[in-house]
């Protein structure tokens, strides 16, 4: 398909989810009560709601298909790094300390420090190298430490009610956020994605190898640099104000890419409208599915994401490996 | 076209893991100059290239293209002045053949996202007749065959459309009318006036089609100049360890592998 009519097309839908999003509640599409209540349902409730999905469905698209293109391996997602793991580390423990029942925002400002702390720590495993490889193994060893100490918090939970509220925050969510939320994440994640955005030509050269795309013009260590950055900025914000939402980074670029020329720069720009309109069409299912909110958004996009992706690879066996 | 600049490495040096790959290496290669760079395996050919084109710091030494250093040259420009074919022919994602080819004309400012100019369309499309892959455009790289996709990478460092052309065994894996078509090719570029540099192990191709010949051996530079001067029956077995004869069948220059010294 032509690129600018695929981008075109996946705009039309992100915006058709954004406005059912904003205007669905759980008994469709009718509002009551008050005009004052009304104006709180829309614009206090649903409005952040309906932003978040946006950008942080766009975001975890964007960085998926970022990443599987930096480190040429489709298995790539965006929490590979160990920047959400570090994210939601910090937001547990937020929990666990009491911390986040007595400060507003303790939670979403816990979860930015834990993505900074795990970058950091990313930055410095991964050393002044430029190849990829090192680079997946030090988030893999971040993300390790993150889960252990995640459990490590859950084991120690002073209360069974402190324990469960960690659990269901790990699973995602965008209920209960207010625009506060948004306009602590939005900046951090729109720096990201423009970052990210940027690496468009140095990861279709990266198509051919480290060797020749250096000799295309491409600087290994610039482009390590604003991709680790722009993770850290994007989904560290997204996974500190909204927990982590999976299988959605993994899962879009996939469903994208055989509508696309291949290169993964063509990549960007329709994973990011299609992460966002997956991530709020499924927050749109949960007001149907489960009316009383106790269906958790991370949960949906894993049960709808696993079996999609089997599918997926066993359709595609042939073309998936080149 | 992009005119050539003389490259001169002098003096190279590099050190990989405290083991020493190349010690005092010069060579000077000229517009319209091809040249082969030969020696057994580990002999620092591809670390070589690797300097040449500006991918390897070299621990000593320097590499100039013209009057300027390539450490201090914008990595973009330098991809204009000098295309490097790396010997991994590995492409990660199942592109058309055609976008393969198009990925060369990313120094030159196209690309998938800012489109191709009439000069980029012209350049790649000579690129795919000159390696004969004309006919896979439009096939997936995934589906192609070692040699065809040989052969697409080569046309990829041809639409780059550098003044000096750095090859690393572009050979390796062709069939016998491809290779020789291959070099037909590097002939007729270096007659375009511009500079081509391969590594390769088939000493008859050296023999007859590049004019200088730079034998490795060790890290170090065991012979440079004209090709029948480079390999010699003596040369050959002192460098790679083999008997070999040379002999002019139908009046091509051959190299035949023998024996193994003991």
């Amino acid at each position: 398909m032509n690129a600018m009519r695929l981008a075109a097309l996946l705009g039309c839908a992100a915006l058709a989810a954004f406005l059912l999003s904003l205007f669905m509640g759980v008994d469709g599409f009718t509002l009551a009560g008050s005009a004052e209540a009304r104006r709180v349902i829309l614009l206090e409730v649903r409005l952040p709601r309906a932003l978040l999905g946006f950008m942080v469905g766009g975001t975890l698209g964007l960085a998926g298909a970022v990443l599987q293109g930096y480190l040429r391996n489709p298995l790539a997602e965006p929490g590979i790094l160990g920047i959400s793991g570090g994210a939601a580390l910090g937001a547990v423990i937020a929990i666990h300390s009491g911390v986040a029942q007595v400060v507003a925002l303790a939670l979403p400002l816990a979860g930015l420090m834990g993505a900074a702390l795990a970058t950091l720590a990313l930055t410095v495993l991964a050393g002044r190298g430029t190849g990829s490889v090192t680079l997946i193994l030090a988030g893999v060893a971040v993300s390790s430490l993150a889960a252990a100490l995640t459990s490590l918090a859950l084991n120690l939970a002073p209360n069974p009610f402190a324990a469960s509220e960690m659990l269901y925050w790990l699973m995602g969510s965008l209920t209960d956020r207010s625009l506060t939320h948004v306009w602590l994440a939005a900046p951090l994640m729109a720096i990201g994605c423009l970052l990210l955005a940027a690496t468009a030509r140095d990861l279709d050269a990266l198509s051919l190898g480290e060797a020749a795309a250096q000799n295309l013009g491409v600087d290994l260590t610039r482009l390590r640099w604003m991709v680790v950055s722009g993770t850290a900025l994007a989904v560290g914000a997204a996974t500190a104000v909204c927990g982590a939402i999976s299988f959605v980074g993994l899962m879009v670029p996939h469903l994208l890419r055989p509508l696309t020329s291949g290169e993964p720069g063509q990549l960007l720009l329709p994973s990011f409208l299609g992460g966002a309109t997956v991530v709020l069409l499924a927050d749109v299912a949960l007001r149907i599915l489960s009316p009383m909110g106790d269906l958790r958004l991370g949960v949906l996009t894993a049960l709808i994401g696993a079996p999609f992706f089997l599918w997926l690879v066993l359709s595609r066996r042939s073309e998936l490996a080149p | 076209m992009s005119r050539a600049t003389t490259l001169a490495a002098s003096d190279i040096g590099v050190q990989i893991a405290g083991r020493e790959i190349l010690r005092d290496v010069a060579l000077t290669i000229s517009p319209g100059e091809l040249i082969a760079v030969a020696g057994p395996n580990g002999a620092g050919k591809s670390t070589l290239l690797r300097v040449l084109a500006g991918l390897t710091q070299p621990d000593t030494g320097s590499v100039r293209l013209g009057d300027m250093d390539v450490r201090t040259m914008d990595r973009r420009s330098l991809g204009r002045a000098i295309a490097y074919l790396p010997q991994d022919r590995t492409v990660h994602w199942p592109l058309k053949v055609r976008a393969v080819v198009a990925l060369g004309r990313i120094p030159h400012g196209s690309g998938p996202q800012r489109g191709e100019s009439d000069i980029d369309r012209a350049t790649i499309q000579a690129a795919l007749k000159q390696t004969d892959t004309e006919a896979l455009a439009d096939r997936s790289i995934g589906e192609l065959s070692g040699g065809e996709r040989a052969r697409v990478l080569i046309a990829r460092a041809l639409a780059q459309d550098a003044g000096i052309l750095i090859a690393d065994e572009p050979a390796a894996g062709l069939d016998p009318a491809h290779a020789l078509a291959l070099f037909e090719t590097f002939v007729a570029i270096a007659a375009q006036g511009r500079a081509v540099i391969v590594a390769l192990h088939d000493l008859s191709l050296a023999l007859r089609y590049c004019p200088r010949t730079l034998l490795l051996k060790d890290g170090e530079v065991a012979a440079s100049g004209h090709a029948r001067d480079v390999l010699t029956e003596p040369m050959i077995a002192r460098v790679y360890g083999i008997t070999a004869t040379i002999a002019e069948i139908a009046g091509v220059p051959c190299v035949i592998p023998v024996s193994v010294r003991p």
